[in-house]
C-alpha cells in the first residue's frame, strides 16, 4: 500500500528475515533485511529508514544494544523490538531505551500490521506538522527579516508597498535592528532586483574618501589616485544604493548628494564629465535626523529629499514577542554552522533572554545565541551559556549622550518594574516620597510595558 | 494459453475446487484447471505450533512442478489445503504467495465458520475461499495490498476483513494486473 515506506529488518535467523520481508513486501513496503547489528548500524548511517524491526536475541550485538546505538545516531527512528523469548524485564528495558514497541514472535498478523501503520500515520502527522510550522514561519519571515509582532508585520507590509515604487526611502532605527536587511528586502522585491545592490557605510570613511567612494575619481585627482575608479553611484547604476548612517556625512558631501538626487547626474572627483545615474537611494540612520536638521547639522532640503518614505524599525525591546522566533532562527543557523544539535533553551535561559532589554537589538541577540551554541556543553542552552551582560536581566545603562530627563525616566521605570509597580517600595528605594514619585510618573508619562 | 493450475493438497471438497476454479478464471481472466490431489502435508507439520508451515508446502508445490512439469513458465500454481497454516513470524495466515512468482497457497481451515465455534456455512466458505484464492494469485502477478476495503487485494489479517472485501479487483489493481500480465507476455 505504501511504496515509499522503508523498513529495515535485523534478525540473525534467515528464515525469520525471509518470512517477515516477504510478508511486508506483500503489504507494499520497501524492505531490506540484515543479519546483525553491525550491518544495521551501517545501513542506518547511510540511508533513511522509516521503521526498524530488530530481533532481541542476536549474537555479538543484541537488539537492545542495536536500539541504543541507533538512538544515539538518530533519536527519531522508530524501533520495534521483536522476540520469541518475551520477559517483562527485557520489555521494560527496551521501552526505557526508547523502543516504539515490543512484540512477541510469532506475531498476530493484525498486531504487527497495526504497529507499522500506527508508526507511518504518526510520521505522516509529524511531517505535516513540520510542513505547517514552516508555512506559518514563512508568514513571519520576509526576505530574511523575522518577526511576527504587529510592529514587524506593519514593516513587512510597508516594505512590500514601497518596493513597487521608485521613491527614496529613509530607514530610521537603532543600531542592530536590521536596517540593511530591510534595504535589501526593498531592493529584491523591486523592479530593480535584477540590478546591483550596493551598500556604503557613510560613518566608516573620512570625508575625502567618502566623496571618492560615492562618486569615484579620475586618475591623479588626489595623491594616491594612480588610476581612475568608479564610485558606488556608478556601480549601483540601474540598481539600489544603500547609504547607511547618512546622518554622519559632512555638509560638503550633503551638497553633492543633494545635487545627484535632484539632477540624476554627477562628476567623479577630479573629473569634468557629467555622468548620468539611474539609482534608487535607500538611506538609513540611527540618529534623530530631524533633530540634526534643527541643530543645523543636516541640510533640511536633503532631509526632505531622502525622507520621501520613512520606515521606522522597532527596537527589539519593543517587540519582545519576536524573541523566541529569532532565537529559534539563530539557533538553527548556528547549529548548522557548528555542526551541533540542541533541543532548545532551558526555561531559565529563555526567561533571561525575554527579560533583557537588548540595547544592541537583533545583532546583540544573534551574537549571544552564536556564543551560546559554541560554549554550551549540554543538549539545551543553560543560563551559564549566556554572556554575563544578558544575565543581568536588562539593567538600565545610561549613556553620556542621553538627556537627563530620559535618564531619570528610564531609571524610575526600571525601579518600578523591579518592585512590581509598588509605589511605596519604589519611592523608598529611590529616596523620594510617594507623592514626588507619583508626580514624576505623570510628568514623564511612565507606563507599564 | 497461460493457465492457473489448482492443486488440492490432501482431501479438498471437489465442489469448492470447482467454484474456486470458475471464479478465479473469471476474476483474473485466465484459464483454470484443477490437478490431481497431492499427498497430505504431514511433512510441513510443526509440533510446537500444532500448525503447518506454509513455506514448506509452497516449496513442495514448486518441487513437484519441477519434477513433473504440467505448466509453462508463465502459468501460476495455486495450492489448496485444509490445515491451519503459519509462518515463522505470524501466528496464522489464510494463505501465502510468492510476490511476482509462480506459486500461491490458501488454507480453508480458518475460513470455516466452525473454526470460530459457529455452524457450518458452505456458501460463505466458498465465497471466502474464492476471495483468498484471487488475493494470493494477485500477489503472484506482483500486486501488493490495496487500501480499498472492497478490493480483493485488501489485506485480510482477520476473518472480518475477509468478509468485508469483495472477490473483485478495484479499478486501480485491475489496471496494474493488465500491465503486469502484459509485461510477463512481453
Amino acid at each position: 500500500m505504501r511504496q515509499d515506506v522503508h523498513i529495515l529488518i535485523v534478525d540473525d535467523e534467515i528464515i525469520m528475515r525471509d518470512s517477515l520481508s516477504e510478508w511486508l513486501r506483500e503489504d507494499g513496503y520497501k524492505v531490506v533485511a540484515v543479519e546483525d547489528g553491525f550491518q544495521a548500524l551501517e545501513k542506518v548511517k547511510r540511508e533513511k529508514w522509516d521503521v526498524l524491526l530488530v530481533d532481541l536475541k542476536m549474537p555479538r550485538m543484541d537488539g537492545l544494544e542495536v536500539l541504543e546505538k541507533v538512538k544515539e545516531f538518530n533519536e527519531e527512528i522508530p524501533v520495534i523490538i521483536m522476540t520469541a523469548y518475551a520477559t517483562v524485564d527485557s520489555a521494560v528495558r527496551a521501552m526505557k531505551k526508547g523502543a516504539y514497541d515490543y512484540i512477541v514472535k510469532p506475531f498476530n498478523p493484525e498486531e504487527i500490521g497495526l504497529a507499522i501503520r500506527k508508526i507511518i500515520a504518526y510520521q505522516d502527522l509529524l511531517k505535516e506538522n513540520i510542513y505547517l510550522r514552516q508555512e506559518l514561519e514563512k508568514k513571519y519571515e520576509f526576505k530574511d527579516i523575522i518577526g511576527k509582532s504587529h510592529k514587524m508585520q506593519e514593516v513587512f507590509a510597508l516594505v512590500k508597498t514601497v518596493a513597487k515604487s521608485n521613491s527614496t526611502v529613509l530607514i530610521e532605527s537603532e543600531s542592530g535592528t536590521g536596517k540593511e536587511l530591510v534595504a535589501r528586502a526593498i531592493h529584491s522585491s523591486s523592479l530593480r532586483s535584477e540590478g546591483p545592490f550596493v551598500a556604503v557605510s557613510c560613518a566608516a570613511l573620512p570625508e575625502s574618501l567618502l566623496e571618492s567612494e560615492l562618486f569615484g575619481h579620475e586618475k591623479g585627482a588626489f595623491t594616491g589616485a594612480v588610476s581612475a575608479k568608479k564610485g558606488r553611484f556608478e556601480l549601483a547604476d540601474t540598481g539600489t544604493l544603500f547609504l547607511d548612517e547618512i546622518g554622519e556625512i559632512s555638509q560638503k558631501t550633503q551638497v553633492n548628494l543633494l545635487r545627484v538626487l535632484e539632477e540624476k547626474e554627477f562628476r567623479r572627483v577630479g573629473g569634468t564629465e557629467l555622468i548620468k545615474t539611474d539609482v534608487r537611494i535607500i538611506a538609513a540612520t540611527n540618529k534623530d535626523l530631524k533633530a540634526r536638521v534643527e541643530e543645523g547639522k543636516f541640510r533640511e532640503d536633503l532631509y526632505y529629499r531622502i525622507n520621501v518614505v520613512s520606515i521606522q524599525l522597532p527596537p527589539l525591546r519593543d517587540r519582545k514577542e519576536d524573541i523566541p522566533l529569532l532565537v529559534q532562527h539563530f539557533l538553527t543557523k548556528y547549529c548548522i554552522e557548528n555542526k551541533k544539535e540542541f533541543e532548545g533553551l532551558s526555561e531559565e535561559a529563555s526567561r533571561i533572554l525575554m527579560k533583557y532589554d537588548w540595547p544592541g537589538n537583533v545583532r546583540e541577540l544573534e551574537n549571544v545565541i552564536e556564543r551560546a551554541v559554541v560554549v554550551a556543553k549540554e543538549r539545551i542552552i543553560l543560563p551559564e551559556d549566556l554572556p554575563p551582560l544578558a544575565q543581568l536581566g536588562g539593567k538600565f545603562k545610561p549613556t553620556s549622550d542621553m538627556p537627563l530627563r530620559e535618564v531619570e525616566k528610564e531609571h524610575m521605570l526600571h525601579a518600578l518594574e523591579s518592585h512590581n509597580w509598588n509605589i511605596t517600595k519604589t519611592a523608598k528605594t529611590l529616596g523620594i516620597d510617594r507623592n514626588t514619585l507619583a508626580s514624576k510618573i505623570k510628568k514623564y508619562q511612565i507606563k507599564k510595558r | 494459453v497461460s493457465r492457473i493450475f489448482i492443486l488440492p493438497i490432501g482431501f479438498i471438497d471437489p465442489a469448492i475446487l470447482r467454484i474456486v476454479s470458475r471464479k478465479v478464471a473469471a476474476r483474473l481472466n485466465y484459464n483454470c484447471k484443477v490437478l490431481q490431489n497431492m499427498e497430505e502435508p504431514s511433512y510441513a507439520f510443526e509440533p510446537q505450533r500444532k500448525q503447518y508451515s506454509s513455506s514448506r508446502i509452497l516449496k513442495e508445490i514448486l518441487n513437484k512442478e519441477r519434477s513433473h512439469p504440467v505448466a509453462d513458465g508463465a502459468a501460476k500454481l495455486l495450492g489448496v489445503v485444509d490445515v491451519d497454516l503459519c509462518t515463522p513470524i505470524l501466528t496464522f495466515i489464510f494463505g501465502e504467495a510468492q510476490l511476482g512468482g509462480r506459486a500461491a497457497l490458501i488454507s480453508l481451515s480458518r475460513l470455516r465458520q466452525e473454526y470460530y465455534g459457529l455452524s457450518p456455512n458452505p456458501g460463505l466458505l466458498m465465497e471466502r475461499a474464492v476471495k483468498e484464492a484471487v488475493h494470493e494469485l494477485g500477489h503472484t502477478f506482483g500486486l501488493t495490498h490495496c487500501s480499498n476495503t472492497k478490493c480483493v487485494m485488501y489485506f485480510s489479517n482477520s476473518i472480518r476483513n475477509v468478509d468485508v472485501k469483495t472477490d473483485r479487483l478495484c479499478n486501480g489493481c485491475c489496471m496494474l494486473l493488465s500491465e503486469k500480465k502484459r509485461s510477463v507476455l512481453e
